[in-house]
């Protein structure tokens, strides 16, 4: 066979992807590196010396690190618990992780909106018990946003860490509490450390999830609350400063892609050290 | 595995906290008030009327269908070969063209669609549409890359020489011998690109245009100025559609392929 026949193959779909995405993307960003400035990068000078578009995005950075470490902190004990029922019950228990995964986002942040809203449960709840006579604004704060990114993206730590905690042997186990160490010691000292690449990979999928979603900072964050996601849609179609949209576009690619490289190579550094110590 | 108490508790937790929050949409999709309450009053069936009637939303729903099922047949068209090009044959920088097809994933949604609507709507005057279909199938060929990728990894190809041997052409081996093998990976990456691509928000929200909406994007324009229970309706209605394709997937593939 001709020795070119494989390039023949993938060339429509490297092709399509370079007309629909690479030059999409470079058609918007490419402006934003040297117009209207004289030196550049100018428009992203500009940009990080506006106090407000900072606090936008050290709100995004932080809202995300937060949602990523409750998605730890919650996902672990689940996914062990997961890893340790019978072969039944897994199958059940990973549908019902599954569920939520396959529905829509926006099914998922009006959940919260009719919890946190002004007429919401929680309120309704404060008030008819008289702890509250005003209802409390729950809704378009922070608190919501990472509440409504946590619900969204549990999920998605779970099923990462499952995949991981189903490899760690039971004899493993066994063998450590053998030897005196209680359940508990023996699951910080064994299960942890050996779901830390796992731990690694499922962040990455969330932080950058919680990063760039449009729908739950839209909707439980409002306009007051405002992410890069729902920024950068204001301004480009309420605003029309496609400028600055373009902006933010570039700075979402490029934190995302640092937020990668960096998780990447600490998970790598981790596991030549289980390497080393084998 | 041992069994711990607090762990055990966590996890009851956590799935309650997953689930709580769905049964209370079922719950208020039944509710006879003009606004969204809980407890509700009264029981009526009058918001999923209401929500199945809606020309909005069954002509937004029906566009939604429409484009995942075009987005996802041509990721398949166009990824499935590429799939098996990449796992048959040593092809040079194999795994830099891996990772430039599964680059989508990488772009944040709301980029995507953007310079999208940025470059086939405003500087080539196509119809929105077109981007749509364009968005949709970005969202769509990483998952078939990755999921046939790795069925193609795993396949025999000694069946496929045989069929050389005995004098059938390439093209044909191709489909009557490898596709034959890879189809469960196909149906897999097919029902995981299309609920994506039926899932996504963000890709969407810059490329609509009157009567060209896709249904999230029309659910989240309605509650802009609504908070009724016919989302609720809508939502119990879609959960639905989840739960029937969850059995489809279990009875034919195990759900497992696909998490």
């Amino acid at each position: 066979m001709n020795k070119n026949v494989p390039y023949f193959i993938v060339a429509p779909g490297i092709i399509l992807l370079l007309f629909f995405l690479m030059l999409p993307l470079i058609n918007s960003i490419w402006p934003t590196l040297f117009a209207g400035q004289a030196v550049m990068f100018g428009n992203y000078l500009d940009f990080f010396k506006d106090s407000y578009n900072l606090s936008i995005f050290w709100r995004t950075i932080r809202i995300s690190g937060i949602v990523t470490l409750i998605t730890i902190l919650l996902g672990i004990p689940t996914a062990y618990f997961i890893a340790g029922v019978n072969k039944k019950w897994r199958g059940i228990l990973m549908a019902l992780t599954l569920f939520p995964l396959l529905t829509n986002s926006v099914i998922r942040s009006f959940a919260w909106i009719n919890i946190l809203g002004k007429s919401g449960v929680v309120n309704t709840l404060l008030i008819k018990l008289g702890i509250i006579h005003q209802p409390l604004n729950l809704l378009y704060t922070e608190f919501a946003i990472i509440v409504g990114s946590v619900y969204l993206f549990l999920p998605t730590m779970i099923m990462t860490l499952v995949g991981v905690m189903e490899t760690i042997e039971g004899e493993t186990l066994e063998a450590a509490e053998t030897l005196g160490a209680s359940p508990f010691s023996a699951f910080c000292k064994i299960v942890l450390p050996l779901s830390v690449p796992g731990t690694i990979v499922g962040s990455i999928l969330v932080f950058t999830g919680t990063l760039t979603a449009y729908t739950t900072p839209q909707l439980l964050g409002g306009n007051q609350k405002m992410m890069m996601s729902t920024f950068l849609y204001q301004k480009a179609t309420t605003l029309g400063d496609w400028n600055s949209a373009s902006v933010l576009a570039f700075i979402m690619i490029v934190v995302t892609l640092i937020v990668m490289k960096l998780l990447n190579s600490i998970a790598k550094r981790v596991d030549r050290r289980e390497l080393n110590r084998a | 595995m041992h069994k711990q108490k607090g762990m055990t508790i966590i996890a009851i937790c956590v799935f309650l906290f997953l689930f709580l929050p769905l049964c209370l949409i079922v719950v208020t999709s039944f509710g006879t008030a003009a606004a969204i309450q809980f407890p509700i009053k009264g029981f009526t069936l009058d918001w999923y009327a209401k929500a199945l009637q809606s020309e909005t939303f069954m002509s937004s729903f029906k566009l939604s269908l429409i484009i995942g099922g075009l987005a996802t047949l041509l990721a398949l068209l166009i990824g499935v070969p590429a799939a098996y090009a990449l796992a048959r044959y040593s092809v040079k920088g194999k795994n830099l063209i891996k990772s430039f097809f599964l680059s989508p994933t990488v772009i944040p949604g709301i980029v995507v669609g953007y310079s999208l609507f940025q470059f086939i709507v405003i500087q080539l005057g196509l119809p929105v549409f077109q981007g749509l279909l364009m968005g949709h199938f970005l969202i769509s060929l990483p998952y078939i890359i990755r999921v046939v990728g790795s069925s193609m990894e795993q396949m025999d190809y000694s069946i496929e020489e045989v069929a050389w041997t005995l004098g059938c052409t390439r093209l044909r081996a191709f489909i009557q011998i490898v596709l034959p093998n890879v189809s469960s990976g196909i149906f897999a990456a097919f029902m995981l690109a299309f609920v994506n691509s039926f899932n996504n928000v963000p890709v969407s929200m810059f490329l609509s245009g009157p009567g060209v909406t896709m249904l999230p994007t029309s659910l989240l324009s309605y509650m802009e100025y609504n908070y009724d229970p016919t989302v609720s309706a809508i939502s119990v209605l879609l959960m639905l559609l989840t739960i029937a394709l969850m059995f489809l997937i279990e009875k034919t593939l195990g759900l497992a392929s696909i998490a």
